[in-house]
């Protein structure tokens, strides 16, 4: 007993004086890989650079010139587009499969590891196959996945869905065995259909796992690179007359990153500029729906 | 009593973060090893310094890794690596290697964009024992202030690979091919007779990103050219293009994807293997070059090459289109020791009797009076060529702007055509060659 008490004292007195010790790797590895190259990105922002240290501050023209590109506006409504369908989407058909798989049926279990399986598969990979699965399809109607805008959005959406609903899934699942039996069990005998229950028992509770879901899907929507590159990379340009370009297919992502590698002029500050605002933009978003969705939660 | 205490429980874990620290170190992969305890091919010789080589090639990488070893074998005090990023990724990998302490030596300026933004980075190297091993100044280039800043490492040529066995099949012979009228001749009827003969023209010109570089950079090459000669030469990116050969380049493109195996339809989508269908005898004409050589002489035993013929007036005395993207230049910033060890490197490289021998055996042709001779077919054809007094088509097309932009934008554009090949089509594509010419210059320099 005594030795007991002992041994818990000096572990508090150690954590006590030692606490800065267990802290410092993990600060150590938060500030290299994360503070110092946001705050060198913001720095660079501002400056015409081609290599880092050779960067010239010349103030917000970076910006402007980031706002004025359309290739950079045309990205972000296909990036808002292709997000919101995304999240709608993946959410629903999850929320749909977990709730299935939490009715008790046979085999749920292989059924969840079957629905999960598909976000084990990195984007690169996964964009160049469903590239070679559309256009086995859409050749035998002469086109291709790359011809036509609307076949690149929609592969797109189809891939994100099968590659993300199994996670969102499990997510839900875990919410859904959350609510209490009892709430359950007294709608039932109040008479509530099996919807009454769903929309009005099941659903408040589960909110918790509804924001989570909904800021992974539309922060993920917003950020996607492997896929898009690896299905369309933009493809098909529109041509227009005075040779640029709208590459109709483009996420926002991929725009910065395309920017980044055009030449070695201005450039680079104007793609560190566009993701300085990309960065706000989906910060803002995520915050934004986060309160929102936390205002529904209910407490149990 | 099977619980372990806690004092157990961590002396076990350090224990195997440990071992397992010390088994990852163990073993490294680049080649900057120690001497091997062989000092009888030491040289006498006392060089010393560091040489860091960012390689260009990937597929001299095996070859240059080796020759690093012997050569720090043969000269202890110098210690060489060799690093040789992934293919698509040099402008990447440069970018974040100069940034630092240790900044690669020596490394790869291959096209005027290039001069461009590393020149000042380079050593001048007019009047060096390089300058003076050069058996041509073709292959280098000369920046603004006329401080040469890169030489050719190895040059390339291409054109249209034919396969003269199977031409002899179909009842003619590639001498007979002289300009494009006589090559329309004999592709038409190769592919009007395909079923019969059992192979076809062209193979297919692909669109995807892993073939579309044969039409989008290397035939483009000819319209850049003919409109260079006009010009009198470019030294440096034209702000703009006239687009004046297109109709040259729409005539042998159409040849190409209308005379082969596979319906233009599906060449957006590509995957159809071109070099596969060439090499197993299956297509007779192939867009390639003399880095192909080797694979296609080991399966096809009688092939040459021939011009890109398209119609223009005089092309009977058209040459292969001899370039490179693969120059080196030497770091102004490194120390002079290092400097002069890297230099004293890259010239054991090229005049050495074993090393050059390597070299020219996994590059085709070195540059250098004193390097070893290779036995590339069509490297070969090229010299005969040009000392027949035919014109070197030079490689305009490292003048592209912006290149990836670029050439995708064609790509687009070609997607559009080869689904229907209607003038409204090819008109998009005219848009995308000129006037996407000057967009991207804009972009690139602004």
């Amino acid at each position: 007993m005594k030795s007991k008490a002992i041994k818990q004292s000096s572990q508090i007195k150690s954590t006590r004086r030692f606490w800065w010790l267990f802290l410092l790797p993990v600060t150590a590895a938060f500030c290299i890989g994360f503070v110092w190259p946001f705050f060198q990105g913001i720095y660079l922002s501002f400056c015409k650079f081609k290599t880092i240290s050779s960067a010239k501050f010349i103030g917000l023209s970076n910006y402007a010139s980031a706002f004025a590109d359309e290739s950079f506006q045309h990205s972000f409504w296909y990036t808002a587009l292709t997000a919101i369908v995304c999240l709608v989407l993946i959410n629903v058909i999850a929320f749909a499969v977990a709730y299935a798989l939490t009715q008790g049926i046979k085999g749920s279990n292989i059924f969840r590891t079957i629905f999960f399986a598909p976000n084990l598969i990195g984007g690169i990979v996964l964009g160049y196959i469903w590239s070679m699965i559309f256009d086995g399809i859409l050749q035998q109607y002469g086109t291709s996945v790359v011809l036509e805008t609307k076949y690149g959005f929609w592969g797109l959406i189809i891939l994100m869905c099968w590659q993300q609903i199994g996670y969102m899934m499990i997510i839900y699942i875990a919410g859904i065995q959350a609510v209490p039996e009892d709430m359950i069990e007294a709608a039932k005998i109040d008479g509530a259909t099996k919807a009454q229950t769903l929309f009005k028992v099941v659903i408040p509770n589960v909110m918790p796992s509804i924001t989570i879901c909904t800021f992974l899907s539309l922060t993920n929507g917003f950020k996607l690179f492997d896929q898009n590159l690896a299905l369309t990379d933009g493809l098909p340009y529109e041509q227009l007359a005075d040779g640029s370009t709208i590459n109709t297919t483009e996420m926002m992502a991929l725009n910065i990153y395309n920017t980044f590698y055009s030449g070695t002029g201005a450039s680079r500050g104007v793609a560190q500029a566009k993701a300085v605002i990309f960065f706000i933009l989906v910060a803002a978003m995520g915050l934004a729906q986060l309160s929102y969705t936390r205002k529904r939660e209910v407490q149990q | 009593m099977g619980n372990i205490s806690r004092k157990q429980f961590i002396t076990l874990g350090a224990a195997s973060a440990a071992v397992l620290g010390l088994a990852g170190c163990g073993g490294s992969s680049s080649s900057d090893g120690s001497s091997s305890s062989d000092t009888s091919s030491s040289s006498t010789d006392d060089r010393s310094g560091n040489v860091y080589w960012l390689n260009f090639k990937p597929e001299l990488d095996e070859t240059a890794q080796a020759l690093a070893k012997t050569y720090m074998e043969k000269y202890p005090n110098v210690k060489v690596k060799v690093q040789t990023a992934a293919s698509g990724t040099y402008e990447q990998t440069m970018t974040s290697e100069m940034d630092k302490t240790d900044a690669p030596t020596l490394f790869n300026i291959g096209t005027t964009a290039g001069v461009k933004e590393w020149g000042s980075s380079a050593m001048d190297l007019s009047g060096t024992d390089i300058e003076k091993a050069l058996s041509t100044t073709d292959y280098t280039y000369k920046d603004s202030d006329g401080r040469l800043v890169c030489a050719g490492l190895c040059y390339e040529t291409y054109g249209i690979v034919v396969n003269a066995d199977l031409v002899e099949k179909a009842g003619h012979s590639v001498d007979d091919i002289k300009d494009f009228d006589s090559l329309k001749a004999v592709v038409e009827d190769i592919h009007k007779n395909a079923a019969t003969l059992g192979f076809d023209a062209f193979a297919a010109t692909d669109l995807d990103d892993a073939s579309s570089w044969r039409v989008t950079g290397h035939l483009a090459n000819l319209e850049y050219y003919y409109e260079e000669k006009d010009d009198g030469g470019w030294d440096a990116t034209p702000a703009t293009i006239k687009g004046t050969y297109l109709p040259n380049y729409k005539k042998i493109f159409d040849l190409a994807i209308n005379n082969s195996a596979e319906d233009p339809t599906t060449l957006s989508t590509g995957g159809h293997d071109p070099a596969t269908e060439f090499t197993s005898g299956k297509a007779a004409f192939f867009f390639t070059g003399s880095w192909d050589y080797a694979t296609i002489a080991a399966a096809q035993k009688n092939t040459t090459m021939i011009p890109y013929y398209c119609g223009v007036s005089g092309e009977e005395k058209a040459g292969l289109n001899s370039g490179t993207e693969n120059r080196l230049a030497i770091n102004d910033a490194a120390s002079d020791e290092d400097k002069k060890a890297t230099m004293d490197f890259w010239l054991w490289l090229v005049t050495d009797p074993e090393a050059s021998k390597e070299m020219v055996a996994q590059l085709g042709v070195l540059p250098y009076t004193d390097a070893a001779k290779g036995d590339n077919g069509y490297l070969n054809k090229a010299e005969e060529l040009s000392k027949a007094g035919n014109y070197t088509m030079d490689w305009a097309t490292n003048y592209q702007p912006n290149v990836d932009q670029y050439r995708k934008g064609l790509v687009s554009a070609l997607n559009a055509y080869t689904a229907d090949q209607s003038d409204a089509n090819w008109d998009t594509f005219k848009t995308a060659f000129v006037d996407g010419w000057a967009q991207n210059y804009k972009t690139e320099n602004a």
